[in-house]
């Protein structure tokens, strides 16, 4: 497992090591006299079976004794969760939003990362948003995770000790691509976390087509892959120009992929899906990419044909 | 052997005939333990649909990646896997089985109270589990929701979601049916001089169980209805788009699917306190003690449901407490262990099958009750929640418990069921296959949750790459030693040997009759004078 890479692990596993402890201890006891007794009391070898029904006494030790070991656990494992509860004043804020099926991390200053990078020795606490369904965020390493609950102000803590990556996944079911709704948290030191912070510059090169930086803003391709691979939604790859079967109303009709269908597609994603694929599965972007942004949109899927 | 065979009045169930013949004279029978053997097959058919989706999942999982589904078919594949094996096989499983089959038997009554009742939760039954089947084909696409059915995604996916809730609701009325059956049954039918405290064991643990199907299932019931009333109506229960709360679903569901683990151990942990007396000859230990905690059991279970949410943003306070509680309920299962375990001390013991399987039970539910624990504690359940280890944790309870007591209750009382006895040697042979592959298949997923791999991931990283490989391995061996021991049950029920009326030196009401018991299983009511569990075993050193 994992040494000490959040102030929680030392609790959590001292919690581990005494239920497991206690648990192996019994485990192999009772099955080891449990196989004594078969060899040892076999019909070949015990012709005249005791007829002891039962002893008060007996009784009562095997139910106190268990009764003071899980009073024991139950003591552990309250006392190494209690701080997760107890946030720090001086905790740096980040707010975490877990939609199908992406992280991202919007730090105090309005910065946004696909990441969840964090200084070193600094207690984060994140407050987790879901817009849609629940989601819930969970850092093995940190000992850390708490559903994303569409609705609750739910959050979690911790304060991270080693320099390194660690995973991020999504833990409770929230459909198709629940497995890859995975981040990474990127623990740095404070000097390269403020530098970090401070740079607005968008991640992707300046070369890079103003519509693909749209569509890498939204998160597209989680459903829409680039390379022609199919995931939930169509390939944007060869999408343009293309002829294809729709359902409007569960009536099938003939349309080519053109500038009206692909802003269609964008503000109102429901109203005409692909054959083949299943509706409610994408949000309307109304109000979040705008009819300019659209159009790079449009003019980027040009180049993706061949 | 010391069976008192008598002869019989009547011909036996299986040879009787009534108003109707061939399959109709099985589909509209009222006797209880035709309606047994109904439930039987109807239970074995779709297990064997649930096992194939189980082995298909674990063969996507093999090698990280797609391999031979899409992720929307894996994900109706875990949910409808869930669904059956939940709703259709563990939930009635015993009860509907062998609670029907020997509970009047045991209490010495021709009949179960209501027989009519009886036949009733079958078709209702039937009915639902049909539902449950065509959800995965019929209209928009396999339910995809996971067997909890979590709003808000349930109350959005596009998929079959009503039709999966419409059969779990009506498998919950067969489930509150039998329920009610067994508590009539067991108050007003018991055989004169039968008090509670001569009642056997088994009888004990269906009665704790008839009392959850029957106050819990309402409230799942309830639950799902509104679930529907969201998708349909588009009323907000749950569902915070219209208003609606998500928690108050996951409250709801688990008031009755935290007790119904309880409804599915409980009858196991029943059937194994038969056999053990049984195969040791020795009264069993501590009949107070074990009847007692049957009802603890049942009755604790009801107040620990939110040890399920203890990451889904519930209060701080909710949080200990229910943790507290977790720990309580686990106390009067250990009592049974000890209990058990002593009854086998100085005992003369006889390692057949149906003690085979009683004893792996025993091991394989303490696998799962101690890890069980770690799911309990609040700080270690933060790191396994909602991980593999949960899976294997559920499977040890269910499958090892709940199934490893089914197919030690099979073992016990196939003879007594169809009056032949199966291939011993062979019975032994799929036994140690079934438990070899058994542990293959759900002890690595201890690991790898402990690691952070989470449930209900079509695909994973490649650290998790061995565990997951060792666990599909493992299910190739289990399925084998489940098609072994199948094979060797259905071709003794027509061809094994004719069995005895007591092959296992049984002391129970069952044992005293004829195998296969005739129609209205007694003659005569007969007077109990005594404890259950007597052995006369002064002709055990003639053997």
């Amino acid at each position: 497992m994992y040494s000490g890479a959040s102030n929680f692990v030392e609790g959590v596993d001292k919690a581990f090591m005494l239920i497991m402890g206690i648990s192996i201890f019994f485990l192999i006891g009772i099955t080891t006299v449990m196989i004594i007794f078969l060899f040892k009391y076999s019909r070949k070898k015990n012709k005249k079976p005791s007829t002891n029904d039962g002893s008060i006494k007996l009784e009562i030790i095997w139910t106190a004794i268990p009764l003071v070991l899980v009073m024991l656990m139950f003591y552990y494992g309250w006392v190494g969760y209690a701080p997760m509860r107890k946030v720090p004043d001086d905790a740096m804020l980040v707010k975490v939003t877990g939609k199908m099926w992406q992280w991202i991390f919007e730090y105090e200053n309005g910065k946004t990362s696909p990441d969840l990078v964090i200084p070193l020795n600094k207690p984060v606490r994140l407050d987790l948003y879901s817009p849609d369904v629940n989601h819930s965020l969970f850092i093995p390493a940190f000992r850390v995770k708490e559903d994303v609950v569409p609705g609750y102000d739910n959050y979690l803590w911790f304060t991270p000790y080693y320099i390194g990556d660690y995973e991020i996944l999504c833990a409770e079911y929230c459909g198709l691509m629940h497995s890859y709704m995975t981040a990474k948290a990127k623990v740095v030191s404070q000097e390269e976390f403020d530098v970090w912070l401070a740079d607005f510059t968008p991640i992707e090169k300046e070369s890079e087509h103003p519509g693909l930086l749209i569509i890498n803003a939204n998160a597209c391709t989680a459903c829409h892959s680039l390379d022609g691979t199919r995931l939930v939604g169509s390939s944007f790859k060869d999408l343009w120009g293309a002829k294809k079967i729709v359902l409007v109303k569960d009536n099938e009709k003939e349309i080519t992929v053109d500038e009206q269908y692909i802003k269609k597609s964008i503000y109102d994603p429901d109203a005409e899906v692909v054959q083949g694929f299943n509706k409610g599965l994408m949000r309307s972007y109304t109000g979040v990419i705008s009819e300019e942004d659209a159009n790079k949109i449009v003019e980027y899927l040009k180049t993706l044909k061949k | 052997m010391s069976g008192l065979t008598q002869e019989h009045a009547q011909p036996s169930y299986l040879d009787q005939q009534g108003k109707y013949k061939g399959l109709l004279g099985w589909i509209f029978s009222t006797d209880h333990k035709r309606i047994a053997l109904l439930y039987l097959y109807t239970i074995v058919v779709f297990f064997l649909v649930a096992v194939v989706f189980g082995l298909l999942m674990r063969i996507e999982l093999f090698f990280p990646g797609q391999d031979i589904m899409s992720p929307q078919t894996y994900n109706a594949m875990f949910t409808v896997h869930g669904v059956i094996m939940i709703f259709i096989i563990v939930i009635p499983g015993l009860s509907a089985v062998f609670g029907n089959f020997f509970l009047p038997i045991l209490i010495g009554a021709k009949d179960v109270a209501f027989p009519r009742l009886n036949l009733l939760s079958w078709w209702i039954f039937l009915f639902g589990a049909i539902l449950a089947v065509l959800s995965q084909f019929a209209g928009s696409g396999a339910p995809d929701t996971g067997w909890t059915f979590y709003v808000p995604y349930s109350a959005e996916s596009d998929s079959n979601v009503v039709i999966a809730l419409t059969a779990a609701f009506v498998l919950g009325f067969s489930s509150i049916l039998t329920g009610l059956n067994f508590i009539v049954t067991i108050h007003r039918m018991r055989a004169p001089g039968m008090t509670w405290f001569r009642m056997p064991l088994f009888p004990w643990s269906l009665y704790a169980t008839a009392w959850i199907q029957v106050l819990a299932t309402p409230i799942v019931g309830i639950t799902l209805l509104m679930v529907i009333a969201e998708r349909t109506l588009h009323i907000g229960f749950f569902d915070p788009a219209l208003g609606g709360d998500p928690i108050l679903f996951q409250h709801l569901f688990w008031i009755y699917s935290h007790p119904a683990v309880y409804v599915m151990i409980l009858p196991a942990m029943g059937v194994v306190t038969e056999i053990f007396p049984t195969f040791s000859q020795k009264p069993v230990f501590g009949y107070t003690a074990i009847a007692i905690s049957s009802l603890a059991i049942a009755g604790v279970g009801y107040f620990v449901w939110g040890h399920h949410m203890f990451t889904s943003g519930m209060s701080y306070s909710a949080r200990w407490f229910f943790s507290f509680l977790t720990f309580i309920v686990a106390v009067p299962s250990a009592i049974k262990v000890f209990n058990w375990l002593s009854t086998m001390y100085k005992g003369s013991i006889d390692l057949k099958p149906p003690l085979l399987y009683a004893i792996s039970f025993i091991f394989l539910f303490m696998i799962g009750g101690l890890t069980g624990l770690v799911l309990g504690s609040l700080a270690t359940n933060v790191q396994v929640h909602d991980t593999a280890f949960v899976v294997a944790h559920f499977h040890y309870i269910i499958f090892g418990g709940m199934g490893f007591g089914f197919f030690a209750g099979m073992h016990y009382w196939f003879p007594k069921m169809y009056g032949r006895m199966y291939n011993i040697k062979l019975a032994n042979i799929a036994w140690g296959i079934l438990f070899t592959g058994f542990n293959f298949l759900y002890f690595p997923q201890f690991v790898i949750g402990m690691q952070g791999m989470p449930r209900r991931y079509f695909d994973y990283l490649p650290q998790f790459q061995v565990g997951h490989f060792i666990s599909s391995i493992g299910a190739f061996i289990l399925v084998t030693g489940i098609i072994l021991m199948i094979y060797n049950l259905i071709r003794s029920a027509h061809k094994g040997e004719v069995a005895p009326a007591n092959p296992w030196r049984g002391s129970t009401l069952e044992w005293q009759i004829s195998s296969p018991p005739p129609l209205e299983n007694f003659d005569e009511i007969p007077v109990i004078t005594g404890k259950p569990y007597q052995y006369n075993t002064d002709d055990l050193g003639n053997e």
